[in-house]
């Protein structure tokens, strides 16, 4: 029966992908694992991303915005109060939230829901405009949050940023939440609801005169893709330890649109290969940004090199591909 | 505050309004033909202000020789931009162009890093410029006149095009139905041209002047203003470049007046024009001057 | 089943639609004809709330439960029971001939998204019912073999057939097919015809169409409206129709 071989074979991925984890968590170094980690957390941007900018239709560049709520969120609920303390050296932490400690999962969920809900507030007004005008509301939205985050000392630490935040994020939590946001996704795009969504994107006009209500459908597609965002925001808060306003610039969101375009707009397998890809790439080739010490001769790295090549990959994928980038799932 | 205060402001605010209005005319004059948002536009204003600093430090050549120069180089660049990156996607789906659009700004950011170096440079003013007028009782520096009557200037000549010459009229004719005009045996391929280096050389004569009023260059300084300049097109009503001039100043006045008015909210200065944006976006989203577009089913 | 009363549409200075009046029965089946641009899918656009009309009132269900469904978006009168093909053809085209018929089951869905994402039994029943009503209404349009293909991949003909198996999966009571037998030949055209008389019979239709082969338009259609520069210049059933001089005088009968 097609169900159950589909079964079958998740299941065995699945099997192969624990075990596969289970073995590296043990052998790689920690710069590698924190590597792999990044990739378990780029496939779940990358999906939240490709879920409003693939799925739907949507151009939205806010991602970045919705990261940083998510990160900034864990990072407060789940930093102990002497640390916030040390932190907050400038100017204290609000009250209400001085002697606030969660445990990671239920901050990294506020995170994501805390993200979804700016995404629902922002989506409301901003998803009846054209492509062009919600790529640069969303935009807006974006560097919005990251000044109002650089300006309110008493929450966020300002311009200082965060440190010491508890290192919660380990392959378990960032591959695990990866394979959910895979189940989510695949259920969600195979389901009558995921079908409207696609119809939206193929064609508005169309979907609008079979009934389906535009705007609630790309507030809901929105809403999803904002509260995964900021469980991606959140894990990798927990990861790096330190996070700052600068961090969330436009060009984390690039880094994901990269992502999403390489693997395919519309596709969850290629995002999923894409972030994987992506994320060590981004890694494998920071030597181009940095000096190499081959013993003999210092080959010197020229800072944003990196970028300037992945720029470069990005439009002649865009361009080169022009028949339209959807891939088959 | 009192009153040389504000006629400090004022004329900072007309200032930074030109300026914007300069730089938002090639958003505008983009968009209207190709509704396409020229997100590298910041960066070409970035490039012109780069290229005139190695003309100036670099050759012998007088500086306004280079100022010219450089400006319609920028501009050739500009032209350049839209046949590598735009072009050829120009029958492709929107979602297309818009990513090649982000690619190029991405790149041309990280060109700059690269080939210039991330740390801040100095801009070289000519002398000239250093003078400073005093106006009832306050000293404004020369600079701050001068950017109001140059854009003036320019955009009395750019009227004039538009309004009197056949490429001019082609333009306005492409972006208000573009099929139509594009079966009227005009060429497409060279109006677009002239219209990319028309904005690109604009956004390189506001940069030279930015250069010289704020002379801290850096790779990255066209975002800013490249972002709040396409809002001030889309606040005065994307496709019309009187929208555009009127946004420029509108942005530029208001983000002086909030800092001058509310000086804590200085650090949120940059905030001010997402949040007009988000607002006109809500009361008008065609822009002030903005008419609506009726869709053809 | 629909009363337009006085409707007129204005685009800046043209005007479109011209105080149109009508007034379509239940069970009719009737015919929008009138030379190229005389405003015809312009009348559709305003039904289907795709437009707002400049003045005017649109009437669903005149009678008891009538409604005023002017000014309605474009989703919520479809929800009423109205749907319509269109005259470019608009299909999902990336997505399966399947899919397409599915997406019009998508209104009338009662669970909730939550639902659909868990699997739970309700969507699951639901998601059911949806798929074997697709599946008859592609076998009832002979798509059934095609269903897994991607919709552009269709040949012209059959993707206006799947536009209208699209359109009956969102039940509706009124149907309006713009222009459905352009590009087919005789033997298409008459098939057509005999598709149009068994689905309105099957599904209880009310059907309002717009159509340049007169073949159709005289063939099935028991009232017959002529436009002509946005407004109405005849109004009868076929034979009266052909007759007419105004009509004769804008135009007939070009095949």
């Amino acid at each position: 029966m097609k169900i159950n071989n589909r079964f079958k074979k998740s299941l065995s991925m699945l099997i192969i992908t624990i075990v596969v984890l289970f073995i590296l968590n043990k052998v790689l170094d920690d710069y590698k694992l924190r590597v792999l980690n990044l990739c378990g957390i780029y496939i779940i941007l990358g999906l939240s991303m490709n879920l409003i900018n693939g799925f739907t239709g949507l151009f939205s560049l806010g991602h970045a915005g919705f990261m940083a709520i998510g990160a900034y969120t864990v990072a407060i609920l789940t930093m102990p109060a002497p640390m916030k303390e040390m932190n907050f050296f400038m100017k204290p932490i609000v009250p209400f939230l001085a002697n606030i400690e969660w445990s990671f999962f239920p901050a990294l969920m506020m995170g994501g829901v805390m993200a979804g809900l700016f995404g629902f507030l922002i989506g409301a007004p901003v998803l009846r405009l054209t492509d062009d005008y919600l790529a640069i509301a969303t935009l807006g939205f974006a560097e919005i949050i990251r000044v109002v985050f650089t300006n309110t000392q008493s929450i966020t630490n300002g311009a200082l940023g965060l440190k010491g935040i508890p290192a919660s994020t380990n392959v378990w939590w960032s591959w695990g939440l990866a394979l959910v946001t895979i189940l989510f996704m695949t259920f969600l795009m195979e389901g009558s609801y995921g079908k409207a969504f696609n119809a939206i994107r193929e064609d508005e006009i169309a979907a609008r005169s079979m009934g389906i209500n535009l705007f609630t459908h790309k507030v809901m597609s929105f809403t999803f893709g904002s509260f995964l965002a900021g469980v991606g925001g959140g894990l990798l808060a927990a990861l790096l330890g330190t996070i700052d306003p600068n961090m969330f610039r436009i060009v984390l969101t690039f880094n994901i649109l990269l992502i999403v375009v390489l693997g395919g707009l519309g596709s969850i397998k290629g995002s999923v290969v894409s972030a994987i890809i992506v994320t060590i790439a981004m890694e494998a080739l920071r030597f181009l940004d940095e000096s190499i010490n081959l013993g003999f001769v210092k080959l010197e790295g020229v800072a944003g090199m990196r970028m300037v090549i992945f720029s470069i990959i990005l439009m002649a994928v865009v361009i080169f591909r022009k028949e339209g980038l959807l891939k088959e799932n | 505050m009192g009153n040389q205060g504000l006629l400090q402001h004022l004329a900072n605010g007309i200032s930074l309004g030109s300026l914007y209005a300069l730089i938002a005319i090639g958003y505008t004059m983009v968009y209207g033909i190709l509704r396409l948002i020229n997100f590298a536009h910041g960066d070409i204003f970035m490039l012109g202000i780069y290229i005139t600093y190695y003309g100036i430090l670099f050759t012998s050549i007088p500086w306004w020789i280079v100022f010219i120069l450089a400006s319609v180089l920028t501009g050739l660049i500009g032209l350049l931009l839209e046949k590598v990156a735009y072009r050829p996607l120009r029958e492709s789906p929107r979602i297309t162009i818009l990513i090649s659009a982000i690619g190029a700004s991405f790149f041309l950011q990280n060109f700059g890093i690269v080939v210039f170096g991330g740390r801040p440079k100095a801009f070289p003013i000519p002398n000239v410029f250093n003078k400073v007028i005093k106006l009832g009782g306050v000293s404004i520096s020369l600079i701050t006149f001068i950017i109001p009557l140059v854009t003036l200037l320019l955009l009395l000549g750019l009227t004039y095009f538009i309004t009197k010459t056949k490429t001019g009229m082609a333009m306005r004719a492409l972006s208000k139905d573009y099929e139509t005009a594009s079966l009227m045996g005009i060429d497409i391929n060279r109006i677009i041209s002239i219209t990319f280096f028309i904005g690109s050389f604009l956004a390189a004569v506001g940069g030279i002047m930015w250069g010289i009023r704020y002379p801290q260059l850096m790779p990255l300084m066209g975002v800013m203003p490249g972002l709040k300049c396409f809002i001030a097109a889309v606040i005065g009503g994307i496709g019309n470049i009187t929208g555009a001039v009127l946004g420029g100043f509108i942005l530029g006045l208001g983000e002086i007046m909030l800092i001058a008015l509310l000086p804590k909210l200085t650090g949120y200065r940059d905030a001010f024009a997402f949040i007009l944006l988000i607002v006109i976006l809500l009361i008008k989203p065609t822009g002030l001057m903005g008419e609506k577009i009726t869709e053809k089913v | 089943m629909l009363k337009i009363e006085n409707m007129t549409m204005r685009f800046g200075g043209v005007v479109a639609a011209n105080k149109f009046n009508a007034d379509i029965e239940k069970g009719q089946i009737v015919g929008l004809i009138g030379p190229n641009g005389a405003g015809k899918t312009t009348i559709f656009n305003v039904i289907t709330g795709v437009y707002r009309p400049t003045e005017g009132k649109i009437i669903f269900n005149p009678g008891e439960e009538e409604q005023d469904i002017t000014g309605l978006r474009p989703d919520e009168i479809a929800k009423l029971g109205i749907c319509r093909t269109f005259q470019n053809i608009r299909l999902f085209k990336e997505l399966s001939v399947l899919d397409n018929v599915f997406i019009g089951n998508h209104l009338r869905i009662e669970s909730n998204v939550f639902s659909s994402i868990l699997k739970f039994p309700n969507y699951r029943k639901e998601e059911k019912m949806m798929l074997e009503k697709s599946l008859y209404l592609l076998e009832k349009v002979g798509l059934k073999d095609e269903k897994d293909g991607k919709a552009h991949s269709l040949p012209y003909g059959k993707q206006r057939r799947l536009e209208i198996a699209r359109a009956l999966a969102t039940e509706p009571k009124l149907l309006l097919l713009d222009e459905p037998a352009a590009g087919m030949n005789p033997q298409e055209t008459r098939e057509l015809m005999e598709f149009i008389k068994d689905i309105k019979d099957e599904f209880e239709l009310t059907i309002f169409l717009i159509e340049h082969h007169m073949e159709v338009v005289m063939g099935i259609c028991e009232e017959i409206l002529v436009l002509d520069h946005g407004s109405l210049i005849a109004q009868g059933d076929p034979e009266s129709i052909q007759t007419d001089s105004n009509v004769i005088e804008a135009y007939l009968g070009v095949e």
